[in-house]
């Protein structure tokens, strides 16, 4: 990777990123929540963080699969949901999967 | 605690922001394994090692990172990568624009507020209701960013002795990370309504859309929360 292709990657994500974290702040704080917003606000965690692990552990690119990765993460959710913490959660999918590709 | 925060919100502040430290701790692991397999990536597409580590401290976002790295490594253009990690980071404007009222000051103080938004010291911050401290935000992204940046560098260091990711199974720590959150999320039944909406649309477009579109869409699926409401209300 050529130097200015490197630095041209570093600051447009850089750049990109800040902005994006930028205009919810700017364009909302310190005003007052309407009622209909806080049920949104609450809800927003559950809608994105189930879409990053479904994007995660079954799409490559715009295909759609699963792996031993797929294994591991289910039984880390089985750990979650038995209250491990996050530590042990990842644990449990890195061990399952590398486990499983060790005997395929 | 609650009305002496009220009374004198200054005396609060610190231990608001340990107690940030403190739930940072374990996610600080996990992103420190992350960052690792991220530094591991980036000498793998040819980048230097202080640019990786550079990255990491300046972009401080994981998924849109390896996302950007993995269209170079796959022979892809610039231009790709960097709209790769822009849609990834997309999920950063619904989180922005829910977490906004909850940052004080004008608008320059709340953009750099806002830059602390990362995915588990935003979960760690929300009150559930609606608010969000902003001091937990501080504390829990201060230990992930520290965590981040050290996993980088034993990556970019570490390299061919760290071996293969998938052989470690490091491929499955990222998604379980955001599994863990999940979970504790789900707080009520109409909260697993909407997750599991959100991750029907995600699941639904990710044949036809760019990696990133398919989780900033989801966010749509908070919209089952207003109809809840007018159900209740009516």
């Amino acid at each position: 990777m050529s130097a200015g292709t490197t630095w041209a990657l570093i600051g447009a994500c850089a750049v990109v990123t800040a902005a994006l974290k930028a205009v919810g702040p700017v364009a909302l704080g310190g005003r007052a929540l309407p009622l209909w917003f806080t049920s949104i606000v609450a809800l927003m965690g559950p809608a994105l963080f189930a879409a990053l692990v479904v994007t995660q552990v079954l799409a490559d690119g715009k295909d759609l699969g699963v792996g031993a990765d797929t294994a591991g993460v289910a039984l880390a959710g089985v750990a979650a949901w038995r209250g491990a913490s996050v530590i042990t959660v990842v644990c449990v999918a890195a061990v399952t999967a590398a486990a499983l590709r060790a005997v395929a | 605690m609650n009305a002496r925060r009220d009374v004198n919100p200054r005396r609060d502040v610190n231990p608001r922001f340990k107690e940030g430290l403190r739930k940072g701790v374990p996610f600080g692991v996990a992103a420190a394994l992350v960052g690792t397999s991220f530094g591991v990536l980036a000498r793998d597409v040819g980048m230097p090692a202080w640019a990786g580590v550079l990255m990491s401290a300046i972009v401080f976002a994981g998924s849109a990172q390896i996302a950007a790295l993995g269209i170079l490594g796959a022979g892809g253009g610039l231009g790709s990568a960097i709209g790769a990690a822009a849609l990834m980071n997309s999920r950063f404007l619904p989180m922005g624009i829910v977490i906004g009222p909850s940052l004080p000051g004008g608008p320059v103080a709340r953009a750099l507020q806002g830059q602390t938004v990362v995915d588990a010291s935003w979960a760690l911050a929300s009150d559930g209701q609606g608010g969000f401290d902003r001091h937990v935000l501080f504390g829990s992204s201060a230990v992930q960013y520290v965590a981040w940046v050290a996993g980088t560098i034993v990556g970019v260091l570490g390299g061919s002795a760290i071996g293969d990711l998938e052989t470690l199974g490091l491929d499955a720590v990222y998604p379980a990370f955001f599994l863990a959150l999940l979970i504790a999320e789900l707080r009520s039944a109409r909260a697993s309504r909407v997750a599991a909406a959100g991750a029907l649309i995600a699941l639904v477009l990710i044949p036809f859309t760019p990696p990133g579109i398919p989780v900033l869409a989801a966010s749509l699926a908070t919209l089952i929360g207003l109809v809840g409401r007018e159900a209740e209300a009516a």
